[in-house]
């Protein structure tokens, strides 16, 4: 038990999707509580709390992490990308296209991890064969099995992007 | 219906807010003043809470209340049942010190933030009384007892039936088959948790909540608040994934509400992933015995399938295990008999193809082992004992195109190069096996309704109190409200998950497009019967006089249909008429053809896996699943259920077991890291196809849904394959590397 008087508080300096901000957290909370309940960017999901579903995938320095299992005060100076800073004016990210034209999910809670997955799985050249990309796109469950859609728009928006 | 988006794969028409974050799940919606609330568990089985000491809690940071039993308020738990609900009583959460399973809520705290909460709530300590519980499903098989809603006359759920001689054709059979399976507990998870935010307003609450039934959350918490349903408003736009775990209102919608009441504040609560293992529903655990008699020329003559499944013990949780052997294969001598098992553990709920999809496994595997014995091709076996009618109910099928998708199955899969020796087929290391099985389930139809609002400038706003966790509602009614009404799909807005919209019912048992469907139709061809009465002594309309039945709509235009330039928009009618906005309701009910017919959708599954010949592990490699579903609204999403049944069956077949132990009555794989689901490395190549269907029967829409047949036949058709690349039987899912080395 903390003793009495312990603020358990402390400020961080973070870009979120561009946006730079001071914020203060509480030092237990979770990057992924910091997004969703302190700034209410709900775009990346809670699904486990444990890092086994990866509904809660952002960007952080433009590496792919588990914004649950990331302490929101260790971010001081990071750049943080959410599902929501994908886009780029006023558009869609060709991934996020992609994701509607092969229908690549059904309810769409896993969706935003999905996609900030899917675009680093791109940058890192993890898309060579369908095989790979189901390798490296097998962070992030989706219970609706939209599996082969997911495979479908990352492979061939990466094939789009080398030519 | 003008021909227009339905058939068409139309993209999802909220697929925009998907991609980009922006839509709004139960646990996102922004309220001022919110205070965030976490549960306290049971950490026994069975007995009572003696002990609960909160003083820690209440003195850290940020906390505003710890609520136990010691202080809840005694909340009326009114009579409330709907049809989904078992036989007994719901638990009545924080009223008293009884324990009836692990993990049952025994305190709520509420603090400012969400770390202040969940560190409160590990500072709780209870002590109990405990008895020992009665935890052991396989060593308890004998004390199951049957159903008391099945001794209800006309029950859907016979607990036994008996047609013909089965006992007498057994003694008299050239072949007998008789297996036990065994299904494990599984459950829904759903990636979205459970969650809820309530607010009181005076006494009106209004819940944030997940499910795919607005109007229960609101009629079941109005009963146990003691209010008038009018009094709950419930708001569930988006679900994020559910398969059956939210048809209920668990008691964590009770807590929420009753903790924003205890602190004068709204409250948001979100069940972690453990607790979803032990606060919702779950596929029951389940035990099987088929026993299958037949001629040497592969002629059924018995069929005896017996079922027990667990439930709690202060609810009769019971599903349609052994309902299929009654009509999916003809056989004149059937008896069914299905038990429950009732253990101290939480109430089971219906998870995607409840009780179909267990039932299946077992009857689909015994027709496998039955053609190895017969020496038979499995498909011949089939089309052998292909039913004229359904013979449990002696009716007429509204559609049965069985034989179409075993022959299209066969051809997309190649069926005809299998060799029929078990271990016969190899790819190098690889044992190759190919499986089938058959799919089936029920086409049901309930009550719904919807509104239309046709404007002036020809857009459309349509309501039904539905929901959509995933199958693509808003799309699909989107698609039948434009055409019928004959107006783009951007012209219509269709929404869903509101209580307070006319009335829905359950999103589940793949009823959705069947009846609110029906519903929108309806109610959009009753606008266009009301433009057409304006019309009808309008002497400077071109359509003057014209009755439903010669006129059409496409693109805001009603016309001729036999002379498309006689016609007027809907915007100069509205003018002339001087009206803004046309509304109506209507609504649909299932009518006397389920006493007409036997209204079912089929399918056949076809697998093709691969076994480690040293280590043992499957892959499955390749699923083809040929459906006959009568009319597929958007072939786009219908496709990805399929492919999602087949994902949900792998997982079935080969992964997914709830581990409880059996003295404590703890789940210890209780998270996603040792519950396992399919993952994307898992997946093959999978290839629905559908057989082109018209029932004129079942519902105007004529569809029969997709979402439960696309899982029913999946894990037993992987079973068989597993079989015939190996020669190993394995009878218990899930199947794994160690039970076939």
């Amino acid at each position: 038990m903390p003793p009495t008087g312990f603020s358990p508080n402390l400020t961080v300096n973070l870009a979120v999707n561009g946006a730079q901000q001071a914020v203060t957290v509480d030092v237990r909370s979770s990057l992924l509580d910091l997004l969703r309940e302190q700034l209410h960017l709900t775009g990346a999901k809670k699904g486990c709390n444990h890092g086994s579903c990866g509904a809660c995938t952002v960007l952080i320095d433009g590496r792919r992490v588990l914004s649950c299992l990331t302490l929101a005060a260790t971010c001081d100076g990071a750049a943080v990308t959410t599902v929501e800073g994908l886009a780029q004016e006023g558009g869609l990210h060709p991934l996020q296209a992609a994701f509607i034209e092969h229908d690549a999910f059904q309810c769409g809670y896993c969706t935003p991890g999905q996609l900030v997955s899917g675009v680093a799985c791109i940058a890192e050249g993890h898309t060579g064969s369908l095989q790979e990309t189901r390798e490296w796109m097998s962070g992030n469950i989706c219970r609706c099995g939209a599996y082969p859609g997911i495979v479908a728009a990352v492979c061939n928006v990466a094939r789009k992007l080398e030519s | 219906m003008s021909q227009g988006s339905v058939g068409k794969p139309m993209d999802r028409v909220d697929g925009m807010l998907k991609v980009t974050g922006r839509a709004k799940y139960a646990a996102e919606h922004v309220l001022p003043n919110l205070a965030h609330a976490v549960i306290v568990t049971s950490t026994v089985a069975k007995g009572q809470v003696i002990l609960l000491d909160a003083n820690a809690a209440r003195c850290a940071a940020g906390v505003i209340a710890v609520i136990s039993h010691l202080n809840a308020p005694k909340l009326p738990y009114r009579e409330h049942k709907s049809p989904l609900d078992p036989a007994g009583e719901r638990l009545h959460v924080l009223q008293d010190d009884a324990v009836l399973f692990n993990g049952q809520p025994i305190a709520i705290v509420v603090a400012e933030t969400l770390d202040q909460a969940e560190y409160a709530a590990s500072l709780v300590r209870a002590e109990y009384a405990s008895k020992t519980p009665s935890l052991d499903f396989v060593g308890a098989l004998g004390h199951a007892v049957m159903p008391d809603v099945s001794r209800v006359p006309n029950s859907p759920f016979p607990a036994s039936t008996c047609r013909g001689d089965p006992e007498l054709a057994l003694a008299k059979a050239d072949v007998k088959i008789d297996a036990e399976y065994l299904i494990p507990r599984q459950q829904h998870n759903p990636i979205e948790p459970h969650a809820t935010i309530a607010q009181w307003e005076g006494d009106q609450l209004t819940l944030w909540d997940k499910t795919q039934w607005v109007v229960n959350v609101r009629n079941e918490l109005a009963a146990i608040f003691g209010l008038s349903p009018d009094n709950v408003h419930v708001i569930s736009p988006f679900v994020g994934g559910a398969f059956g775990t939210t048809l209920r209102a668990w008691s964590h919608v009770t807590l929420s509400a009753l903790a924003a009441k205890y602190v004068g504040r709204p409250v948001k609560l979100v069940l972690t992933r453990r607790q979803m293992y032990s606060q919702t529903g779950y596929r029951p655990e389940t035990w099987q015995r088929v026993t299958i008699g037949a001629s040497y020329n592969g002629r059924l003559s018995a069929i005896v399938h017996r079922a027990v499944a667990e439930t709690s013990n202060y609810e009769q949780y019971v599903d349609r295990v052994v309902d299929s052997s009654r009509f999916l294969h003809s056989c004149p001598n059937v008896a069914t008999h299905y038990a429950i098992l009732p253990l101290d553990v939480h109430t089971p709920v219906y998870m995607r193809a409840p009780g179909t999809a267990s039932g299946i496994f077992a009857l689909e595997c015994a027709m496998d082992e039955l053609a190895y014995e017969l020496q038979m091709d499995p498909v011949a076996l089939r089309l052998l004992n292909e039913p004229a009618r359904d013979e449990s109910v002696n009716l007429p099928f509204s559609s049965r195109s069985t034989r179409e998708c075993y022959r299209l199955g066969s051809e997309h899969f190649g069926w005809a190069a299998r060799k029929p020796e078990p271990r016969s087929m190899r790819d190098g290391r690889w044992l190759i096996g190919w499986g089938m099985a058959t799919s089936v389930y029920h086409t049901i139809c309930g009550r719904a309704e919807a509104r239309v609002r046709l404007f002036a400038d020809g857009h459309a706003e349509v309501e039904s109190a539905a929901s959509d966790m995933g199958p693509g509602t808003y799309t699909s009614m989107t698609q039948v409200a434009s055409d019928t009404l004959g107006i783009r799909p951007e012209c219509v807005r269709f929404s869903l998950g509101d209580s307070t919209f006319p009335y829905a019912s359950p999103h589940g048992g793949s009823l959705t497009m069947a009846s609110v469907g029906s519903a929108v139709y309806r109610a959009c061809m009753t606008a266009r019967a009301k433009i057409l009465a304006l019309l009808h002594a309008d002497a400077r309309s071109p359509l003057r006089g014209a009755s439903l039945d010669i006129i059409d709509a496409t693109d805001g235009r009603l016309f001729l249909r036999a002379n498309q330039s006689c016609g007027e928009r809907y915007q100069e009618i509205f003018e002339r008429h001087g009206l803004d906005v046309l509304e109506v309701t209507e609504m649909m009910q299932p009518g006397d053809e389920q006493h007409q017919y036997s209204m079912k959708a089929f399918g056949a599954l076809f697998a093709e896996v691969g076994v480690d010949r040293d280590l043992g592990i499957i892959q499955v490699r390749r699923m083809v699943g040929v459906y006959a579903a009568g009319r597929i609204v958007n072939p786009k999403m219908a496709r990805s259920q399929l492919i999602s049944g087949m994902v949900g069956g792998i997982g079935m077949a080969l992964m997914e077991h709830t581990i409880t132990d059996r003295q404590s009555g703890c789940i210890v794989n209780a998270d996603l890291a040792n519950y396992l689901v399919p993952v994307n490395a898992d997946i093959g190549a999978l290839e629905p196809f559908f057989v082109e269907e018209s029932d004129p029967h079942v519902n105007p829409l004529g569809v029969k849904g997709v979402g439960e047949l696309a899982l029913v036949g999946v894990a037993p058709a992987i079973a068989n394959a597993i079989f015939h690349a190996t020669g190993k039987r394995i009878r218990e899912f899930p199947i794994t590397a160690d039970k076939l080395i």
